[in-house]
This record gives C-alpha cells, sequence and structure tokens, in this order.
C-alpha cells in the first residue's frame, strides 16, 4: 500500500485506541491523553529534528522543558509586590558578575599561553569571582524570600497574557541549548549523552533550590490559563443549558469542554510546528543537515562548518522542547519542579522518536500519541493481567499480594521491552525516514 | 595544639572517612564502567541498575540467611549472601549480552546505538527490582553498627569532637581495597588480563594475535558483574537500598569514570575519590572546621558552605563538564573510541 | 620448478563484493629468501599481500604454503599455520609493555616461550633495554622493531612485513633493514612491501614489481635494479 495510506491508518489505529478509551474509561482520561499525546509529539518533533536531522543524542529534553515551564512563571505571573525592589536588582546584578567571572576565566584561558601565570590568574579570577558573587547573591536571595514565603517569596514574572509564554519558553529553551551547545557539541556521542543529562539535572537541581527563582519545590500554582475556568463554566447559565441539552451534567461538560479548548490550541501549535519542520526537512538547509549526519567527514572536507549546523539544530530542537514544555505547565496550572524526572521523561520521548520513526517528523508525531496512550494504557491493562494471572490466588497470598501491587512498576518495564524491540526487529520505526 | 586536633577530627569525622568510603563506592562502580567501555566500546547506562539488582540479589539472600539464623558475627550476614548476589548477576549479565548486546556487536553498530540499548536494558533492569523487591527502603544490614562510636572516641581521647567509624565504611574500605588489588593483579600478571588488556587497546591486532573474542567479551562481564554487585551491596549496606538511588547514582559514577579517563582502570579510582571528596568538600559546612582552626576574632558568622548540599549531584556534573571541555580523555588519558 | 615455499598463484580478487583489484597477480617466496613487492602507489602492493594473508576475497586463485593450500582459511587460522604478518599501521599494543607485546604475539602458543623471546631480544637488544617500557613510548623505528617482534614469537614460517619503513628516518630505515636480513638469516622467509624501492630491492632476493594490481616485471632484485625499464618508471632512472 502506498506511504500515505498506511501512514492514514497508523494515525486512525492511535486515535482509534483513544476514542476506545473514551468509551471504556471514561471521556477525561481520553481527552487527557489526547492533550498530553499532542505536548508528546510536539518533545518528540523536537528531539528527532537533533536526532534525525543531526545525529545528536540528546538525553538533556527534560532540562528544555523545565526550562519553558519556568519561562510560564517567569512571564505570565504578576510580579511579586517589594520583591524587586528589595533584592531584584541585586540578584541581577550578582548574576551579571558571576557572568562576567565566567567570561573573564575565559578570555584568560584562551588569551594567554599555557603556564604557571595562566593558571594562577584563571584560577584566582574563578576565586575572588565566586566569593563576590555570592556576597552579593545571598543576602539578596535571603531578603527576596523573605517576602510573605507561604505564599511568593519570589521574583514572580511579568503579567503577560499566558500565550505569549509559549514562545517564550521557546526562547528560554533556545537561549540555555544555545550556551550548552557552544561548550558541549564537540562532544562525541555518548559523552554529549552524559553531558546533556548532567546538564539537565543542573537545571532541574536550580529549579529545585533557588526559590527566588521559581518558589523551588515550594512550587507556583494559579498559573493563568488560556481556556476558561471549570468552577466559571458551572456557574454560567448558558454553559449548563448547552451541556444539558447534549446529554452531559455541567461538572463533567465543563472539565471535557477546558480539555477540548486545550486540545484545539494544542494541535494549532503542533501544526505550525510540524509544517515548519517538514519544510525544513525538503529545504536544502535540511538536506545539507543529513548529508552531514551521514557523513562528518566528508561533509567537513568539503568545507561545511559542522560544529555550527549541529549548534542550529541543537537549539532548534531544544526549543521546540521548551515550548512543549510551557504548553505542559499551562495545562498543569502550575510548576512544579519536583515532578521533572529527566531520565525517565527523556527515555520516555526517545522510545517516541525510536518507535515512531527516527528521521520523520510524521513518525515522531505518530510515536508520541502510541507511546504516550500505551504509558498511561500500561497501568490499567496490567491490572486486568494481573487480576487474570491471580485469580487462583487466596486473598492474602503474599504473592498474590505482591503482584497486584507490583503493577506500578510495569510502565518502565514494557517501556524498555517496546524500545528493545523496536530496535532489534524494526529498527526504523513505523513510519520510516524517507 | 587541642583546637587542631578537634579540627582534624571533625574533619576526618564528617570529610575525610565519609569521602574515602564514598570514594571507594564509587571507584569499584566506575570500574566496572570503565571496563565495558574500553572492551566492549559502549558507555552501559544500564551499570546502575546493574548494581541495584546484584544488590537486590544478596539481600534476598541475606533474608534468607537471617531467617535460617545464619549470621556472620560482627559483620553483616549480607557479606556472606554476596557471593550468591555476584552468580545471580553473572547470568543476568551473561543473559543480557547474549540476547541484546550480541546481536549489535556482530553488526558493529554505532556506539550511540549501544548505549540506546542499553537504555533499554535499565529501564527493564529498574523495573524488574522495583517488581521484585519493590521500590521502598531495605534494611539488611546487621552485625556491629561502628568499630568506634563517637561516645567511645570521646571517652579514649577527651576531645570534644567525636569520630564514629562505623563497621560499614570500614568494610567498604577493606573490600575495596581487596577488589582493586585482585582486578589489577589480573589485568597484570595473568594471561587472560592481558588479553582482554589487549583487546581493549587494539582489537584488530589482538583477534590477529589469535585472541578469543567472544571470550575476552564474557570475562569482561563476568568482572562486571562482580564488580557491580559488590559496589551495590556495599553502598547498600553504608547508606540504604532504595532501587531509585542508583539511577542517582549512575551519574557521579560515569563522571568518576570519564574523570579518571575512560578505559582506565587506575583511572576509575581515581576519579571516584576525585568526585567523592568534591561532592563532600564542596557541600560541607566548614564553620565547625573553621572555628578550631581560625583565631577567635575571624570565626564564621555563616556555615561556609560552598555549596547547598541540594546541589552534591549537580557538583559532580560540574567536575564531569569541566573534564570533559578541557581534558576530555581524562586524568589518565583513557581512550576516546 | 620446485613449489614455492609461500606462493599466492594468479590471485585475482578485491574487498568484500567491490571490483577486483588485484588481476591475476602472483607473488612467491622461497625458503631463505627475501622477497620484495614494490611499485608506484596505488599498485595494489598492500592488497596483494593482504590477500597472501586472507583479508580479501580471491574470485580467482589461490595461496599454498609449504605445499597445503590455504585459500579457504581466515587470517587468524593462517597465523596458526605458520604465517607471521606485521601490518603496516596500529601494529603494536601502545599500552602494554615491550615485554608484553611480545608475550601476546606467542598468545597461541602453549608450550614455553621463554627461548624465543630471548632470541627475539638478541635479534633486536634494544627491546630487550626497554623491555618493561610501554611500547607506545618508543621512537618510530623502536616500535616497528617491537612489531616484528611480537611476529616473531610464535616462531612462523614465514614473515610477511607491510611496509616496514614507513613514516622513519633514513637511518633508521638502514637499521630497519639490517635486522630484517638478520632475521632472513635465521632462516625464515620473507615477503615484504615496500615504498623505498631501492633500497628494498637492494637487499631483495626475489622482486615483484606490480601495477594497477598486476605483475608488471618480476626477476631477482638486482635484475629488477638494473633493468631500464623498471628504473625508468619508478625508480626515478
Amino acid at each position: 500500500m502506498s506511504d500515505s495510506v498506511r501512514n492514514t491508518m497508523y494515525f486512525a489505529g492511535v486515535a482509534l485506541l483513544i476514542i476506545i478509551t473514551g468509551f471504556v474509561q471514561s471521556w477525561n482520561t481520553a481527552l487527557f491523553i489526547l492533550n498530553f499525546g499532542l505536548i508528546s509529539a510536539i518533545m518528540a518533533l523536537g528531539v528527532n529534528l537533533q536526532w534525525g536531522f543531526a545525529g545528536l543524542f540528546n538525553v538533556g529534553i527534560m532540562g528544555f522543558v523545565a526550562l519553558g515551564g519556568l519561562a510560564t512563571v517567569l512571564v505570565s505571573m504578576p510580579a511579586t509586590p517589594g520583591a524587586w525592589q528589595a533584592g531584584g536588582a541585586s540578584v541581577i546584578g550578582a548574576l551579571v558578575l558571576g557572568a562576567a567571572t565566567v567570561v573573564a576565566a575565559v578570555i584568560l584561558m584562551t588569551k594567554m599561553k599555557a603556564s604557571k601565570l595562566r593558571s594562577f590568574s584563571v584560577f584566582g579570577v574563578l576565586v575572588v569571582g565566586f566569593f563576590v558573587y555570592r556576597g552579593l547573591f545571598d543576602p539578596a536571595v535571603g531578603l527576596i524570600e523573605e517576602i510573605d514565603p507561604a505564599a511568593t517569596g519570589y521574583l514572580g514574572g511579568l503579567g503577560l497574557p499566558v500565550l505569549l509564554a509559549w514562545p517564550a519558553g521557546g526562547l528560554l529553551a533556545a537561549a540555555v541549548a544555545w550556551l550548552i551547545g557552544k561548550t558541549a557539541l564537540g562532544l562525541r556521542s555518548d559523552y554529549l549523552a552524559i553531558a546533556t543529562l548532567g546538564i539537565s539535572e543542573i537545571i532541574i537541581a536550580v529549579m529545585k533550590n533557588e526559590d527566588w527563582l521559581g518558589r523551588g519545590v515550594k512550587n507556583v500554582v494559579g498559573l493563568p490559563r488560556p481556556a476558561p475556568y471549570e468552577v466559571n463554566l458551572q456557574s454560567n447559565a448558558a454553559f449548563i443549558e448547552r451541556a444539558n441539552g447534549l446529554g452531559f451534567d455541567a461538572v463533567t461538560a465543563s472539565t471535557l469542554w477546558v480539555k477540548l479548548i486545550y486540545a484545539g490550541l494544542f494541535t494549532v501549535v503542533l501544526v505550525i510546528l510540524f509544517v515548519m519542520a517538514q519544510r525544513a526537512l525538503h529545504s536544502p538547509w535540511g538536506r545539507m543537515m543529513r548529508a552531514i549526519r551521514d557523513n562528518e567527514f566528508a561533509a567537513e572536507a568539503m568545507g561545511k562548518n559542522v560544529t555550527a549546523r549541529h549548534l542550529q539544530i541543537f537549539v532548534l530542537g531544544s526549543a521546540v522542547c521548551g515550548v512543549a514544555g510551557a504548553m505542559m505547565t499551562t495545562l498543569d496550572g502550575q510548576l512544579t519542579p519536583g515532578t521533572y524526572q529527566p531520565l525517565r521523561f527523556t527515555f520516555l520521548i526517545w522510545v517516541m522518536v525510536i518507535v515512531g520513526g527516527s528521521g520523520n517528523n510524521l513518525g515522531s508525531v505518530l510515536g508520541g500519541f502510541l507511546i504516550w496512550w500505551l504509558w498511561v494504557m500500561v497501568e490499567p491493562m496490567g491490572s486486568v493481567l494481573m487480576n487474570f494471572v491471580t485469580y487462583g490466588m487466596a486473598d492474602g497470598y503474599w504473592l498474590k499480594d505482591h503482584l497486584l501491587e507490583s503493577v506500578a512498576h510495569m510502565r518502565l518495564l514494557t517501556m524498555g521491552l517496546v524500545l528493545l524491540l523496536v530496535l532489534r526487529f524494526s529498527p526504523r520505526g513505523l513510519i520510516p525516514e524517507k | 595544639m587541642i583546637d587542631f586536633l578537634n579540627a582534624f577530627v571533625a574533619l576526618s569525622n564528617f570529610v575525610l572517612i565519609p569521602a574515602i568510603s564514598y570514594g571507594a563506592q564509587l571507584a569499584l562502580g566506575a570500574l566496572g564502567v570503565t571496563l565495558i567501555y574500553g572492551i566492549l566500546r559502549f558507555s552501559n547506562f544500564a551499570h546502575g541498575d546493574t548494581m541495584a539488582f546484584g544488590a537486590m540479589c544478596t539481600i534476598l539472600v541475606t533474608w534468607l540467611f537471617q531467617s535460617w539464623g545464619i549470621s556472620f558475627g560482627p559483620l553483616p550476614t549480607a557479606l556472606l549472601a554476596m557471593p550468591f548476589g555476584i552468580l545471580a548477576t553473572m547470568g543476568l549479565v551473561l543473559f543480557t549480552d547474549r540476547y541484546v548486546y550480541k546481536f549489535y556487536r556482530e553488526q558493529k553498530a554505532k556506539p550511540v546505538i549501544l548505549v540506546i540499548v542499553s537504555l533499554g536494558v535499565m529501564f527493564i533492569l529498574n523495573g524488574l527490582v522495583r517488581f521484585i523487591i519493590g521500590p521502598n527502603d531495605q534494611r539488611f544490614s546487621d552485625g556491629e553498627r561502628f568499630i568506634i562510636s563517637v561516645r567511645e572516641f570521646k571517652a579514649l581521647t577527651g576531645l570534644k569532637e567525636g569520630l564514629a567509624f562505623k563497621t560499614t565504611q570500614g568494610i567498604t574500605i577493606v573490600t575495596a581495597v581487596i577488589v582493586v588489588i585482585a582486578l589489577f593483579l589480573f589485568l597484570n600478571r595473568t594471561r587472560t588480563g592481558k588479553s582482554m588488556r589487549a583487546y581493549s587497546d587494539n582489537e584488530d591486532l589482538a583477534l590477529l594475535s589469535g585472541i578469543n573474542p567472544e571470550r575476552v567479551v564474557m570475562v569482561t562481564w563476568l568482572i562486571v558483574a562482580a564488580l557491580a554487585t559488590i559496589a551495590g551491596t556495599l553502598y547498600g549496606l553504608d547508606k540504604s537500598f532504595k532501587p531509585f538511588i542508583f539511577l542517582q547514582l549512575l551519574l557521579p559514577v560515569f563522571a568518576a569514570a570519564i574523570v579518571g579517563g575512560l578505559g582506565s582502570p587506575l583511572g576509575a579510582i581515581a576519579g571516584g575519590f576525585t568526585i567523592a571528596f568534591s561532592e563532600v568538600m564542596i557541600t560541607y559546612a566548614w564553620k565547625k572546621v573553621a572555628t578550631y582552626v581560625v583565631p577567635e576574632s575571624w570565626a564564621p558568622d555563616t556555615l561556609v558552605q560552598l555549596l547547598s548540599t541540594d546541589y552534591k549531584f549537580a557538583v559532580s556534573f560540574v567536575i564531569l563538564i569541566i573534564v570533559l571541555l578541557f581534558r576530555p580523555t581524562g586524568l589518565f588519558a583513557g581512550k576516546s573510541v | 620448478m620446485s613449489e614455492p615455499f609461500l606462493i599466492g598463484d594468479s590471485m585475482t580478487g578485491g574487498y568484500g563484493n567491490g571490483p577486483d583489484i588485484l588481476h591475476d597477480c602472483t607473488i612467491a617466496v622461497n625458503k631463505g629468501e627475501i622477497a620484495v613487492i614494490v611499485g608506484p602507489n596505488g599498485a595494489g602492493k598492500s592488497t596483494g599481500m593482504k590477500a597472501v594473508f586472507g583479508m580479501l576475497n580471491l574470485n580467482k586463485g589461490s595461496v599454498r604454503l609449504d605445499g597445503e593450500d590455504i585459500t579457504a582459511l581466515s587470517p587468524q587460522d593462517r597465523v596458526v599455520k605458520g604465517m607471521g604478518f606485521v601490518p603496516q599501521t596500529s601494529n603494536i599494543f601502545t599500552s602494554m609493555t615491550v615485554e608484553e607485546n611480545l608475550e601476546m604475539g606467542a598468545f597461541i602458543r602453549r608450550d614455553d616461550y621463554k627461548d624465543t623471546m630471548t632470541q627475539i631480544y638478541d635479534l633486536f637488544p634494544i627491546l630487550k633495554e626497554k623491555r618493561y617500557q610501554a611500547a607506545g613510548e618508543l621512537s618510530g623505528g623502536q616500535r616497528q622493531q617491537v612489531a616484528v617482534g611480537r611476529a616473531l614469537m610464535t616462531q612462523p614460517k614465514v614473515l610477511m612485513l607491510d611496509e616496514p619503513t614507513a613514516g622513519v628516518s633514513p637511518i633508521v630505515m638502514d637499521e630497519l633493514f639490517d635486522r630484517i636480513i638478520e632475521v632472513a638469516r635465521t632462516g625464515i622467509p620473507i615477503l615484504m612491501v615496500e615504498q623505498n624501492a631501492r633500497q628494498a630491492l637492494e637487499i631483495a632476493d626475489k622482486g615483484y614489481v606490480l601495477v594497477q594490481g598486476a605483475n608488471a616485471f618480476t626477476g631477482t632484485g638486482k635484475e629488477l635494479l638494473a633493468d631500464p625499464e623498471v628504473r625508468k618508471s619508478f625508480l626515478g632512472g
């Protein structure tokens, strides 16, 4: 059968899975899967940009997603009254100073010849800079965090409309990705993996600890959202009438409606990004990227600046993940740094890309939906399975209890199995690269 | 004078002993990673969970022994159970090699593919461990807790500061020393060990010399299984066993291996201690020690802590990244295949 | 004419499924001889030797050692049969000591190889001096000696060298050739590919000039050196 027919069938298949879930479990679950599936699809798209175009193995995706979430806070939350006056300027000053110290050290490293004097100077600059930075930074942070720590205790944001936060998330992620890429992209593939993983851990650690920035683990709740609040809908007479007319009670209808609005917004973003990615793929730039990926040495010999190209792709892919991160945080309505688990989520996105078809944008989107659906459904399906397996066992039997409890751990196991099976027997994925 | 002694004791108690102990655990883990990298030529992301698996098997056997009333006197029963844990882990790694990695090895797949595959193995192992033993903290240490406790120390010396030397810390250090010596003797004095080094050095020439690659691979996995089990068990005895911990440990372990130079066993050990000491020293609140050493008027008000303890893992990454940027082959100039 | 000790007879073939690089090429060496393969760049000299060693797919032709047909054997099996091969590059274990390199050379031997090692040290005295040093720290010429010594540890019936003097200074090259002659004197036939054609042919009992994968000129070293055609084409007149 032709490619488009087959692809349509794949997508129809996934849609069917989601619809069945709607009937079997609930429509809320189905829409939840759809929304997160959309977000995952975007993240998978971002990762595929890096892997499929340039062969970059980025295991630090979660860091960029987290940055997107942070951007949501920084853009859309109202500024905390008094926080800026108390310490805002000092904090910024301290950070600038810290950055200047690093820049100075780098300049010294590059301009001076290797010698004891250079080592001492660089070391000295770093040490002095560090202590000055701390001297300025710590008191400022203390002051900011003192302001009503229960509710705020942080700088707050710009109070802009939340939809602006999404591209802002992309920009923030892109900026950080540029810094990281500048330093780390020369590394070999598995070193790059470890380096990106480490950096994402650092980013998340910073977000968890620097309360003045995003309240750390105290979380920022009540983020503004682009969709109406369910409670408002539930007290809106016109809405209640429409809902009842369709056969839903107001509460369910409000939750469904809100989710649908998000789904609509997310789909728009996905379509925009997908179209852009496809056009990039088929452009001369895209062809060049893939030529570089396939034979780096030859490309370099031809004068292509491989590192610069890789940097471009790294920044773009990370920006896409940042946008997805912002969207995810908006959907959640809160920023909870504690829930970002780098390795697990990154791994999941990778399974999506590989199962869907690495190197193929449509494949990544498909993989996003499919694997996310599987991830959510493994638990209820596992429950069913375990109940079946333990059917004959007496209640209270330790094995039965143990098996029933262990369903929760089956998710990662299943994902690992899926990944290995696909890599072994169908490494090009469902929708292979053309 | 007394002040200096107190300072030194405090330093030993809060910095030196924990760092040496942690360094030994990291070194054992890093040795496994570096061996796989040198001989099988890929970064095995599943190593942390291999350690978890090994520790888990040891724990299960320990519980069995404990229920049978077997004990090891003042030493933890886990030491008796460890050989069984090692055997089980050997079986596991040989199984995964045969059914997972071998396929890609024969295809001469790019190293990055093997890394992705090892990610898959990692999650299966992770799920398996939690499936079998559950995700919670498991206690399995017994025997004497302290070689010398704080109270005993203070009574002995009359100093204000106390020193605690836990049995598990002592065991870690002793075991690590024994294992490292055994490993180095093996690699440098035996025919098989030398053939492994030759294979790691120059694969084609090794094959030409008649060295059997499958045998080298098998011996490597066996040694790695032993190292991982020992490292995991020691860490579990000393700190705690929670399957989740090993996911976190993976990164300092890798950092240690890379900093020391991937492929170099000596480097793995050096790297392990470097990372351990850095982590402990940078996040330690030096106020106490400083107060003893420095004249009254200079005594610090703040904790004098360079980075908060929340950033502990970040320390190893920063060191790793600095090393990767400025000296990617590591301290002992390992490979960069 | 008696059968040569080692002969790659009418070899035609290439790498993998690629095009043929060798065309009906014959290379042989007799006991106690030094045979040298020379030719312009890209002539297929190293390829010819690799074919004799079994690293190529031969579509036509055969390889016989001491009367036995070894065409179907893998390189490792040929080592067991008595072939010693010294690749051009990457021919020592740089991170291991000189002595360990020799030990690895003797890996397939199950008997006591101490005597052989003493012999090698006699042949290459500098190696004895540096026996505990890492092979990677030695100079280029010394490393080549380690490489040759390593190959000799199996007490091979024939020794094959792929451009042993590549990248080495002229003085060291002379010394290396001296060593090679010493080795030949112990009775081992030597088959050698060489870029430095003139010097190589001077010590050669037999010379093969290959051009584009086929035999162009064959004769004793002296004959080839005297041949005006050979001199014109690439000995520089």
